[in-house]
Order: structure tokens, then C-alpha cells, then sequence
């Protein structure tokens, strides 16, 4: 995984971004926090919110001119949030301010030119940096154009905040002039005699006719004098007076005049300062308009109650778009920005414990993540490119894909695999591939399917039975994976490259964006006419809700054709999301194999979305819902008939089931049309396996043919148990796996199964 | 993986082919190229290890994964 991509999906993931409030605010006051806070009553850890950026907290909550108030978005239903009157609220009930304090000590020292909001700020921030400040003011009071404004700003607020100077031991001198000139007081005199000057003097200055040549960079407030930087309202003009202005410029000089002095960039890493655009995306819809609560004494402010009820307005802004609509996003309770670095690190890790693994491999790869993201963010990419990297490092858990890739080899092995011009041509105009999950799942639809489009087409259709490679995909095989797509790419090229009809979503995905030189089509169009739909009125007629696969989301040449093919066949189909938006059923990426507790909660939370029967067009869709006790129909259980009366009812086949369906498909195929008799290796033994044991294997992802083999063993001499019950208990190790079989002789020459488990490790 | 299984049998396990009673024995289970000495019924003829269903669902799956993850 390339680290230059990881920082780019991080910065994609907008969720961390400053809500409106804090980024319009000069100096990223967290209002949103403060809000939550007062909203739970919590007054004393607003007030520590506040102070985190706000050095005059008594000052600033009386006369911030806020900003974040036009930003908020509680105005888009109804009024924005009083974040003004809040701060003034957790001043009044946080309990004690937090006294400032020094961290450490510097050798240097400052000079602060002016005592306004920007120049105290600044002379605060440098004294907590451990600098030696002298602060000059030609008024016989700091702040003065704050004084006199007592229903305002009671003169009280200014002097406890002030107190915080002669704390930090900063030396104010009121009523000293700074002027031009050559004297002690003189501003060339203070450049000489101190490590750096902060000049804010305001409008009134008696500086201020002198300092027309002075230039001052609006980021680092620096100016074409060495050692000396200026800002406040002398930099943004005495009529525009903003307070929190006055007040960034003092935090942010003071950032720059303690780069200075540590000889470090004055530049580096300040994209961020100063008010700004909010990238944050909050979805307003779910809320409704709420009127700003009114302080029953306006001049007092919020009483405690109040203040409660107002924070409680806040939403709080916030994306988390991807993680509403996914169990997988959900159940690590993050959001991508932190998955990813969490990804990325445990990939980084050479020895210790990958505790990402399960987690990277819990992903469906659906993609609808990036659907819904508003930055097109996709967490399907991150996982699949770890998995890639975890492969290629050695570092994927053997067990995780293995039992997949061992039915993918079924498929593509000599049990399913062919390729076929139609019977009586030497080639085909197109090719039918229904893909190996269908086959497993509804054999005989795939018989029907094959049946239309050879009566319907002509010029020959083949027939290629076989897997897209899609577990390989979703495993991080890549060499697989494209092992797969060369040998698939040979049987079209063998067969005339033809136009390719698929059945499968997932094939028709995976062809189309890895073989993008075969013409993919979705068999859905091709049966859209009165020749291949012959409706059961049993099942059609009525409405069913619609379920699209995910792999085709948003693919309109399929998911058009599929509703009107339901048209044709007057059929109500509810769509349950909207257009593009379907969820995965947790077979996609394999996740299943991996996390199989989370896709069965993604599989019900998508069940409960409806109470009428879901209608889909990917076998595994329907095979999951069956197996969630969902009724679910196929989109061919309506368009053929042959799975019953009631094929929303059919259990989902079990993987045993699936190879066995699959390998029958390709005997019955070829004896009925190419008049081929196949060797079928006819099981020799026969297997009495209840519901409830057929269920636990299944769980545990064991096989009929691994029982099968296992009692083969047993029975020629291999390791067997004689179990008090009388049963025999058999174990056998093909390969990875260890089989024990809990079995005994039934009736008619067959055995009976009680029991089957399995382990990686080996003892010996 | 040193502690006792819980699912020990109540009664004694036979070997089929040797028809002689399993024996606790110390044996060694391995995976990835980690071992461990752990304490199981073995038959003293043939030398087969009975791994018990409760163990090889539980402890031994959740250090295969561990391991894995390593």
C-alpha cells in the first residue's frame, strides 16, 4: 500500500474537518464541543473548551463579535445557535477559571507595542511560551478602547482577565508613548534592545502616521523589518474593528515571533489559520426548523436552563454518511480517515500482532460507501489494496479465504468447467456464461436460460461454464486473479470472440472492469420479450420489493432492464432504496467466509427493510435472504417456472449443495445436448446427515466430500475412535485441514453422521 | 495451549485399530511453525492424538487465529 495514496484517502474523509462554527471562527473556538457540553449540563467542561482558545475567556464571551454564528448550520432549520450567549453561560456557571500557566522558560524577550485585545493576547501567548514581555501602552489602562462600556463589558470581566499578565509576570507599561525617533522609548530602540517587537497599535497610535512604508505578510505578520511584526486592527483598518480579529492576530504573531526565535519556518503548516470554509458535510434533512430560545433576562444572559436548551439545538454537525448506511462501517466505530491509518499501520507492522486483519477482511468491497460520500471516498479500495499487500507480503491468515478459493477451483476445475459451441454449430454469435453461483443455486434456470437463447438467436450460442474470478478478486489473489482472466480470455478468443451474456452481477462487474476487450451483456435485456416470458400467475401479478446486487449498483443498462422485465410480467416492484443505493449481502468481498456474525446483521438489517417478499437477480442475494428466513424470489423463478410452487420459500442449497448442483449441471448439459456421457464418480458412500448436523457443518464450512473422504479413511484403517456410545469418531488431513467425524453404520449400507469439526493445528 | 482440557472423556476412548484405551501423554500441536507441548489422549499403539470438539472449536481456533495474525 503506497503511503502518498493513504494520505490522499484521509484527506478525503472529510469527517474530521472543523464543523462551520469552528472554522469560521478566527481562532477555531470548538463551539461544537462547548454545545455538547452546556446541552448535558456539563458547564465546567465547556468552560475548559472555551479556554482552550480563548486566553481572555471573561472578555471574549461578552464582546466576541462571532462569526460562527452566520456559519452555523442550524440556520438552514431555523435559527443558528446562540454560540455567543453559550460562551457567556459556561463563563458564568463553569466554575473557576483556569489561571494561565508557563511551560518552561526562554532566554529572550519580547516587546508588545499596544495594549488592545491583539496586543495582550499576543503578550499572553509569549509569556506561557516562558518569553520575558514587556507590554507598552500610551493609555494609562490596557485594553482602553474596551473601558467605559460597562453594560457591555463590566470593568470587573476586563480586570480579572487581566489578572493572568501580572501572574505570568509580563511588565505593562501604561502610559508610556513608543514614537519614532532615537530615546528610550523609541520603537528603534526597542528592536535594538529585544529579541523581537510586536507592534499593535491600532488606529490611534502615536505611531501611526509614521508606519505608511511598513508591509505586513497577512499570514506570518511579519513585516519588512527585521525582528519585527505587527497586526491587530493597524493591519485590517480601525473601521472594520473586530475583536476577534484583534485577537487572531495576536495568537498568530505569537506563533510567528516564537518561530523566530527558535530559528524555526515562519510558513510551515499554517493552510489551516484564520477563518475558513468548512469542508464538513452535514446532511440538514432530518431536522426540524427550531427557533433560537430567548434569555428571559436579555442583559443576564442565559440562565443555566436556558443555555441548556439552547446548546441543545445544536445538531451536532457531523458526516458519517457511509457509516449510517454500513453494518461493516459501523461495527468498528470509527469512520474511514481513522480506518485507513489503522489499515495502513497494521500493514506497517513487522512484529506484533495484525489486529486489523479480521477487520480488513470484513469489508464486502460493495463500494456503496463511496456512493453515498460526498468526496467519493472508498473503503472498498483501502481494503482491497491491503488485502493485496497482506497477500504479497505473506501476512494474510491462511484461514480466511481458503475455503472460497477451494470452490473457486471446483468452478474453474475439470467438475464444472467447459466451454461449448451450441449443439449442430462449429461457432458461436454469442456465448452464455450464467457464472458459478446461479449453477449452485438454481441449476435448472441455467437450463432454461441456455434453451431460450439458443431457440432465440442465431448464428450458434455457446455455452462456457466457469468461474469470473471473482473470489480471487475479493481475496487479494492478484496472481490469481489474473491467471483466471487470462485463462477465460483464451476460451473466448478460442470461441470467436462472441458477445458474452452473463447472469451474474458480480461476473458481469468483474468481466467488464478486467477484460474490458469482452462485450459484456446482462442477460436480463436479452429475456425481455413475449418469447422467454411465460409469467407463473401464481407468482407474478403481485408486488415484491426489490433488491439490486451490488455489484451492478447503479449500472442502468441492468437494473432498467430487470424493472421492465418485472413490467412485462405485471409485476409491482418496490424499490427499497433509492436508485443506486443498494446495500451487499454480505457474499460480496467474501465476508462472509471471514465475519460471518456482522454479514448475517447486514443481511437482517436489509431483510427488515420490507415487510413484502424481496425479488433479486444474483443467486447469492436470494441465497443469503433464504438462509435469514427472508422470502425471496429470483427474478427467473418468475420468468421460468421450475423451482415450485412457493421458490420464495426454497432454503438456501449449503455449500455441499452447491458443488453438487454445479457438477450434475455440467453431466446433465452435456449428456442432454452434446449426447456426452460423462464419468460421474458415483459417491460409494452413502451419507445420513440431519438437518441440525448439515446446519453445524455448514458453519463450520465443512464439505459432504470432506466427511465423505474422511470416512474412506476411517474404513480402510485410518485413525479411528471407538467412542463409548458406540460411535466411531474418524479423523483425516487431506491437506490444511483436520477433519473429525462422529459417525456409524446406518441402514442399507449407509452411514450416519452425528458430528463434524475441524482444527488447523497439528499434533502429533 | 499447556491447560488441561476441560472435555477430557468420562469414559475411555479405544483405539479402533490397536483396540488398546487412549493414555494421557504430553504431544505437540503446531501451526505457522509455532510449537506447543499440551496434554492429550493419545493411543499408546499407534500414537493417534484425540483432539476433543470443545478444543479444537475453541482454544485451538482462537490461537490459529492469534497466530495468524501474528
Amino acid at each position: 500500500m503506497d503511503g502518498e495514496r493513504v494520505r490522499q484517502w484521509e484527506a478525503q474523509c472529510i469527517q474530521e474537518q472543523l464543523p462551520a462554527c469552528s472554522a469560521a471562527c478566527p481562532v477555531h473556538v470548538d463551539a461544537r464541543k462547548m454545545a455538547q457540553s452546556i446541552a448535558k449540563g456539563d458547564f465546567a467542561t465547556a468552560l475548559k473548551t472555551f479556554q482552550h482558545s480563548i486566553t481572555l475567556p471573561r472578555i471574549v464571551s461578552h464582546i466576541c463579535d462571532h462569526p460562527c454564528q452566520q456559519a452555523c448550520r442550524r440556520k438552514e432549520a431555523g435559527d443558528p445557535l446562540n454560540i455567543s450567549a453559550l460562551e457567556r453561560a459556561a463563563v458564568a456557571f463553569g466554575g473557576k477559571v483556569a489561571p494561565l500557566r508557563k511551560f518552561g522558560t526562554r532566554p529572550q524577550s519580547v516587546a508588545i507595542v499596544g495594549g488592545g485585545i491583539s496586543g495582550v493576547v499576543a503578550a499572553l501567548d509569549l509569556a506561557v511560551k516562558g518569553y520575558t514581555v514587556e507590554l507598552f501602552e500610551s493609555a494609562p489602562t490596557l485594553l482602553p478602547r474596551l473601558r467605559n462600556t460597562d453594560e457591555l463589558l463590566p470593568g470587573s470581566a476586563i480586570d480579572a482577565d487581566l489578572s493572568s499578565l501580572a501572574q505570568l509576570r509580563v511588565v505593562a507599561r501604561c502610559g508610556v508613548s513608543v514614537t519614532q525617533g532615537d530615546h528610550e522609548n523609541s520603537l528603534g530602540t526597542l528592536v535594538q534592545r529585544f529579541s523581537a517587537v510586536y507592534l499593535a497599535v491600532g488606529g490611534s497610535g502615536d505611531l501611526t502616521g509614521s508606519l505608511e512604508m511598513l508591509t505586513i505578510d497577512a499570514v506570518t505578520y511579519a513585516t519588512n523589518v527585521a525582528k519585527l511584526f505587527a497586526g491587530g486592527s493597524m493591519r485590517y483598518g480601525s473601521a472594520r474593528y473586530s475583536p476577534m480579529t484583534s485577537f487572531q492576530d495576536g495568537r498568530h504573531a505569537a506563533l510567528s515571533i516564537d518561530r523566530f526565535l527558535q530559528g524555526a519556518s515562519l510558513t510551515a503548516g499554517r493552510e489551516t489559520q484564520g477563518p475558513q470554509e468548512s469542508r464538513l458535510y452535514t446532511d440538514i434533512t432530518p431536522f426540524e426548523p427550531e427557533s433560537r430560545v430567548a434569555a428571559a433576562d436579555f442583559s443576564a444572559g442565559y440562565t443555566r436552563e436556558e443555555a441548556q436548551k439552547e446548546a441543545d439545538r445544536c445538531f451536532p454537525c457531523s458526516c458519517m454518511e457511509c457509516v449510517r448506511v454500513c453494518e461493516y462501517l459501523k461495527e468498528y466505530r470509527a469512520y474511514p480517515k481513522r480506518y485507513v491509518r489503522e489499515i495502513y499501520n497494521n500493514l506497517c507492522i513487522v512484529m506484533g500482532v495484525r489486529n486489523a486483519n479480521r477487520m480488513i477482511n470484513s469489508c464486502s468491497l460493495c463500494g456503496l460507501c463511496q456512493q453515498v460520500c460526498p468526496e467519493k471516498m472508498s473503503m472498498a479500495e483501502v481494503c482491497l489494496d491491503a488485502r493485496q499487500t497482506m497477500v504479497q507480503t505473506k501476512k494474510m491468515p491462511v484461514s480466511a479465504h481458503e475455503f472460497a478459493l477451494r470452490d473457486m477451483a471446483f468452478s474453474t476445475g475439470e467438475a464444472f468447467a467447459a466451454a461449448k459451441h451450441q449443439p449442430g454449430f462449429r461457432e458461436s454469435s454469442r456465448l452464455f456464461f450464467p457464472g458459478c453461483q446461479l449453477s449452485a443455486s438454481s441449476p435448472e434456470h441455467v437450463q432454461s436460460c441456455y434453451q431460450f437463447l439458443c431457440e432465440n438467436y442465431e448464428g450458434g450460442v455457446g455455452l462456457v461454464l466457469n468461474c469470473c474470478g471473482a473470489p480471487a478478486l475479493w481475496s487479494g489473489r492478484k496472481n490469481l486473479f489474473e491467471e483466471n482472466c487470462a485463462s477465460l480470455k483464451q476460451i473466448w478468443l478460442q470461441m470467436g470472440q462472441p458477445n458474452v451474456i452473463v447472469a451474474c452481477s458480480s461476473c458481469y462487474r468483474t468481466l467488464k472492469d478486467n477484460l474490458p476487450e469482452i462485450p459484456i451483456q446482462s442477460l436480463w435485456p436479452h429475456l425481455n420479450s413475449p418469447a422467454a416470458v411465460k409469467p407463473n400467475h401464481q407468482l407474478t401479478g403481485r408486488a415484491y420489493a426489490i433488491h439490486d446486487p451490488c455489484s451492478t449498483r447503479g449500472v442502468r443498462e441492468v437494473e432498467d432492464s430487470v424493472r421492465e422485465l418485472l413490467q412485462r410480467m405485471e409485476v409491482e416492484g418496490k424499490e427499497l432504496n433509492p436508485r443506486g443505493e443498494t446495500t451487499c449481502c454480505g457474499y460480496g468481498g467474501l465476508a462472509r467466509f471471514v465475519n460471518p456474525e456482522l454479514t448475517d446483521r447486514t443481511v437482517k438489517r436489509r431483510a427488515q427493510q420490507s415487510e413484502a417478499d424481496y425479488i433479486t437477480y444474483c443467486a447469492m442475494c436470494r441465497d443469503s435472504f433464504a438462509r435469514q428466513g427472508k422470502r425471496a424470489v429470483h427474478l427467473l423463478d418468475l420468468v421460468f417456472d421450475g423451482q415450485g410452487e412457493d421458490p420464495a420459500a426454497r432454503p438456501d442449497p449449503g455449500f455441499s449443495r452447491r458443488q453438487e448442483n454445479r457438477a450434475r449441471l455440467k453431466s446433465r448439459l452435456l449428456e442432454q445436448l452434446w449426447g456426452e456421457k460423462r464419468e460421474v464418480s458415483v459417491p460409494a458412500l452413502i451419507l445420513q446427515i440431519s438437518a441440525p448436523v448439515r446446519q453445524v457443518m455448514e458453519q463450520r464450512m465443512i464439505l459432504e466430500s470432506d466427511v465423505r473422504k474422511t470416512i474412506e479413511a476411517a474404513e480402510s484403517g485410518g485413525q479411528t475412535l471407538r467412542l463409548p456410545n458406540g460411535h466411531f469418531l474418524a479423523t483425516h488431513c487431506p491437506a490444511n485441514v483436520t477433519y473429525w467425524v462422529e459417525y456409524a453404520p446406518g441402514t442399507q449400507g449407509a452411514f450416519e453422521i452425528f458430528n463434524a469439526y475441524s482444527h488447523r493445528m497439528q499434533v502429533r | 495451549m499447556t491447560e488441561q482440557d476441560a472435555n477430557t472423556p468420562e469414559e475411555p476412548l479405544v483405539c479402533r485399530k490397536c483396540d488398546k484405551t487412549l493414555e494421557k501423554a504430553k504431544v505437540t500441536a503446531s501451526y505457522l511453525g509455532n510449537e506447543f507441548q499440551i496434554e492429550l489422549w493419545k493411543c499408546p499403539g499407534c500414537g493417534m492424538v484425540y483432539v476433543p470438539e470443545s478444543l479444537a472449536t475453541g482454544k485451538m481456533l482462537r490461537v490459529e487465529q492469534a497466530l495468524e495474525d501474528k
